[in-house]
C-alpha cells in the first residue's frame, strides 16, 4: 500500500511540471505587470525594481531560475506585498480556506450521500421527487448568484447571519458561504448516489442477501450501500478540486481572508510569484487528495487491493 | 403421498408491468413437493421455470405481480408481509442462484455473508455461527475453509463459490431447497461434481429439492418427479422414469428428442420448429401449437387443462391418450 502511495505521489511531478510551465507563459502574455499602477513609476525605480526580481532578465532565463527555486522549495517572493514570501502569505490564507473548504467537503458528502440514498430507495415516488427537486434547485443556481441571495434573506431581512466576513471565526459566520460552496456538490453527489444504489439494488447480490431473510434493513445498510458508495468516491477527488477553485469566488463574495482572495488579489495585481505559488499549492493539494481517494476506493473496493 | 407437502403451490400467477403493458410469466402454476422428494421443473428459458420460485420467495423485481397461494409447511408465504417473510426464508427455504459469479456480493467477505443468515435466524453468536459455518462449508467439500471464510467472493473459482452458495443455503437447515440452474454457469466436470454434492445432501439432510433446469442430463440423474414448463404452465409432470420412458406431451417428446446423446449422428439432431411464444400475446388455445407436429382444429379454441391420465403422470395435452399409440 504505502509502496503504491508513493509511486502514485512521484507519477504526478511531470503533470505539475507541465501545468507550472503552462501557467508561467500564459501569465507573462497578459498585458501589464507587478508595478504597473495609476501613477506610473520613475524610469529608475522601475529599472531598479526589476532587477532585483529579475524582470529584466530574458524570460527564458527567469523561467528557469523559478524553476529552480521551486525544486529547492522556495516558492519567492510576492512581487507586490513587501516584506512577504509567497510560502508565508499561503500559509496566511491556509487555515480560512482548509475551514471553509472541509466543511463544504464534509457537508457535501453527508447531504448529498442521504439525500441519495432516499431518492434511491424511494425511486420514483414522493419522497424521490421532493429530495431529488430540493437538491438540484442547489445545482441549477450558480454561486456568484445564490450567495447574494442568501445574503439578502438571512443577512440583511432576516438578520439571522452576518451578511459576510471571518467575525470571531464561530459557525454563524461560516454557515452561508459553507452552504453556498456545497450546494452544487450535495446535488452531484446526491444524484451519483441515488443512480448508482438504484442499479445496486437491483443486483443478483441484493436478491441473496433478501433470500436469506436478514430483513430489508440489513440488505441495504451492509449489502448495498458500500457498493453504491465507489461511484461516488471516484467523484470525491475532482469534487475538493472544483470545492478549492469554487472557494476563490465565494471567499471573495463573503470577504473571508483565505487562500482564494490572495489568488483572486495577486492576478489582477500581476503578483506573478503569488499567482503561481497558489497554482502549485492547489495542485499539490488536489493530487494528495485523489491519492487519498485511491486509498480509500482499495478499501471499499477488494479487487483493487489485491493488485 | 398422505404426508403434508413441504411446499404446495396453488394457482399461481405472476406478470410483470413492461412499458408494452402487462406481461404474464406464470399463469396457473400448481405443483407440489413432498419432504425428502427432488422435483425437477424443466424447461426452455422464459418458460416461467425460475420466476415461479422467486415469486414463491417475495424476490420478484419491483414490476412483478403475484397471485395465488404457496404453502410452506401449512403457512401461505405469499400472504406474508415482508418482514414476516424474513421469518421463513433462508431458514425454512432457502435458494440456490444460478451464477455464483454475480450472486455473492463482491465487496463482502465470505465469512460476513455465510454468518449472518444463521445470525439472523438461529440467535447464535458471532463465534457459534462462525464454527457452525466452517462446519458447513467443509461438508461441501471446501477445503480449507477457516482460510475460505476470510476471502472475498472473487478469490474462490466458479466450483467454489458455488459449493459456498449451496453451504449458505443450507446453514440453518431448510425443509425447502430451491436450486435454480445451479450447475449451468459451471465447467462440466465441476456440474458433476456439484450434482453429486446435491445427491448426497439431499440423503444427509433430507429436505424437499426443487431444482429448476433446462438441462434434462442434470434432471435425470438427480430428480424423483419432473414438471415440464412451457410458456407459464405445466404441460406435463410425471415421475423422472415415466417421464422419460412414456412422454405424453408433444413438447416433452420433442425436448427429449433434441437433447443430443453420443450415440447420435449429425444428420439426426432435432431442433423444435419454430420459436417460444412472445408472451406478451399468448394465443388464445395451447401456446404450443404454433410448434406442435399433432395439433389439431381444437388445439386453437382454449388451452387444455392438466388431466391425470394414470396415477401419477398428469399432462395438458388434447391427444395426449391417443398419442401414446402413435409413440
Amino acid at each position: 500500500m504505502l509502496g503504491f502511495a508513493i509511486r502514485r505521489l512521484l507519477s504526478t511531478i511531470p503533470v505539475l511540471f507541465i501545468a507550472l510551465t503552462i501557467c508561467f507563459f500564459i501569465l507573462r502574455l497578459a498585458p501589464g505587470g507587478p508595478f504597473d499602477e495609476e501613477r506610473s513609476l520613475p524610469e529608475n525605480v522601475l529599472a531598479n525594481l526589476q532587477a532585483h526580481y529579475h524582470l529584466d532578465k530574458p524570460l527564458i532565463e527567469q523561467y528557469f531560475r523559478y524553476i529552480g527555486s521551486v525544486v529547492r522549495g522556495d516558492l519567492g517572493p510576492s512581487f507586490t506585498t513587501e516584506d512577504f514570501t509567497v510560502a508565508e502569505l499561503i500559509a496566511l490564507g491556509l487555515p480560512y480556506t482548509l475551514i471553509l473548504g472541509g466543511s463544504a467537503f464534509i457537508l457535501a458528502i453527508l447531504f448529498g450521500v442521504a439525500s441519495g440514498i432516499i431518492s434511491g430507495l424511494y425511486q420514483n415516488r414522493s419522497a424521490d421527487y421532493v429530495t431529488s427537486a430540493t437538491v438540484m434547485t442547489g445545482l441549477i443556481i450558480p454561486s456568484f448568484l445564490m450567495a447574494p441571495i442568501l445574503q439578502l434573506v438571512f443577512g440583511v431581512q432576516l438578520e439571522w447571519l452576518p451578511v459576510g466576513g471571518w467575525g470571531d471565526g464561530s459557525i454563524a459566520y461560516l454557515t452561508l458561504p459553507v452552504i453556498v460552496l456545497s450546494l452544487t456538490h450535495i446535488a452531484r453527489i446526491s444524484r451519483l448516489m441515488r443512480g448508482s444504489l438504484i442499479e445496486t439494488m437491483s443486483a443478483n447480490y441484493i436478491r441473496t442477501a433478501r433470500s436469506k431473510g436478514i430483513g430489508e434493513k440489513l440488505v441495504v445498510l451492509r449489502h448495498a450501500i458500500k457498493p453504491a458508495l465507489l461511484p461516488v468516491l471516484s467523484y470525491l477527488g475532482p469534487a475538493a478540486g472544483y470545492l478549492l477553485t469554487g472557494s476563490l469566488v465565494v471567499e471573495t463574495i463573503f470577504g473571508l481572508p483565505g487562500i482564494g482572495r490572495y489568488f483572486i488579489n495577486a492576478a489582477l495585481s500581476r503578483d506573478y510569484g503569488m499567482v503561481l505559488g497558489t497554482v502549485i499549492f492547489y495542485m499539490v493539494v488536489i493530487v494528495i487528495l485523489n491519492l487519498l481517494v485511491d486509498l480509500a476506493y482499495a478499501y471499499l473496493d477488494p479487487k483493487v487491493r489485491v493488485r | 403421498m398422505a404426508e403434508r407437502p413441504a411446499l404446495s403451490i396453488q394457482d399461481l400467477t405472476v406478470s410483470f408491468d413492461t412499458p408494452e403493458g402487462e406481461v404474464s410469466a406464470v399463469s396457473g402454476l400448481t405443483v407440489d413437493v413432498a419432504p425428502g422428494e427432488t422435483l425437477a421443473i424443466v424447461g426452455e428459458s422464459g418458460s416461467g421455470k425460475s420466476q415461479s420460485f422467486l415469486a414463491t420467495m417475495g424476490l420478484l423485481t419491483r414490476n412483478g405481480h403475484t397471485r395465488g397461494r404457496a404453502f410452506l409447511d401449512g403457512k401461505d408465504l405469499l400472504a406474508m408481509k415482508r418482514h414476516e417473510l424474513d421469518q421463513y426464508r433462508g431458514r425454512d427455504i432457502s435458494m440456490v442462484f444460478q451464477d455464483p459469479m454475480t450472486a455473492f456480493n463482491p465487496v463482502l467477505r465470505l465469512s460476513r455473508q455465510l454468518t449472518e443468515t444463521l445470525c439472523a435466524h438461529r440467535k447464535m453468536s458471532a463465534s457459534q455461527a462462525r464454527a457452525r459455518t466452517i462446519e458447513m462449508l467443509a461438508r461441501v467439500g471446501i477445503p480449507d475453509p477457516e482460510k475460505r471464510m476470510t476471502m472475498y467472493p472473487h478469490q474462490l473459482s466458479g466450483g467454489m463459490r458455488q459449493r459456498a452458495m449451496i453451504a449458505m443455503a443450507l446453514l440453518c437447515g431448510p425443509k425447502v431447497l430451491i436450486a435454480d440452474e445451479p450447475t449451468t454457469a459451471l465447467d462440466v466436470t465441476i456440474q458433476a461434481q456439484i450434482l453429486e454434492l446435491f445427491a448426497d445432501l439431499k440423503r444427509e439432510f433430507g429436505m424437499a429439492l426443487i431444482l429448476i433446469t433446462h438441462d434434462l442430463g442434470v434432471v435425470a440423474a438427480l430428480a424423483d418427479r419432473i414438471a415440464v414448463m412451457y410458456a407459464g404452465r405445466i404441460v406435463e409432470q410425471a415421475a423422472c422414469d415415466e417421464l422419460f420412458e412414456n412422454p405424453r406431451h408433444p413438447y416433452t417428446r420433442a425436448l427429449l428428442q433434441s437433447t443430443p446423446r453420443a450415440d447420435m449422428d449429425e444428420a439426426s439432431l432435432y431442433a423444435i420448429p419454430g420459436q417460444p411464444p412472445n408472451l406478451q400475446r399468448l394465443p388464445a388455445g395451447c401456446a404450443f401449437m404454433p410448434r406442435c407436429s399433432a395439433a389439431i382444429d381444437r388445439c386453437a379454441a382454449s388451452p387444455p387443462a392438466l388431466e391425470t391420465l394414470e396415477s401419477g403422470h398428469h399432462t395438458a395435452c388434447f391427444r395426449a391418450r391417443e398419442l401414446k399409440e402413435i409413440a
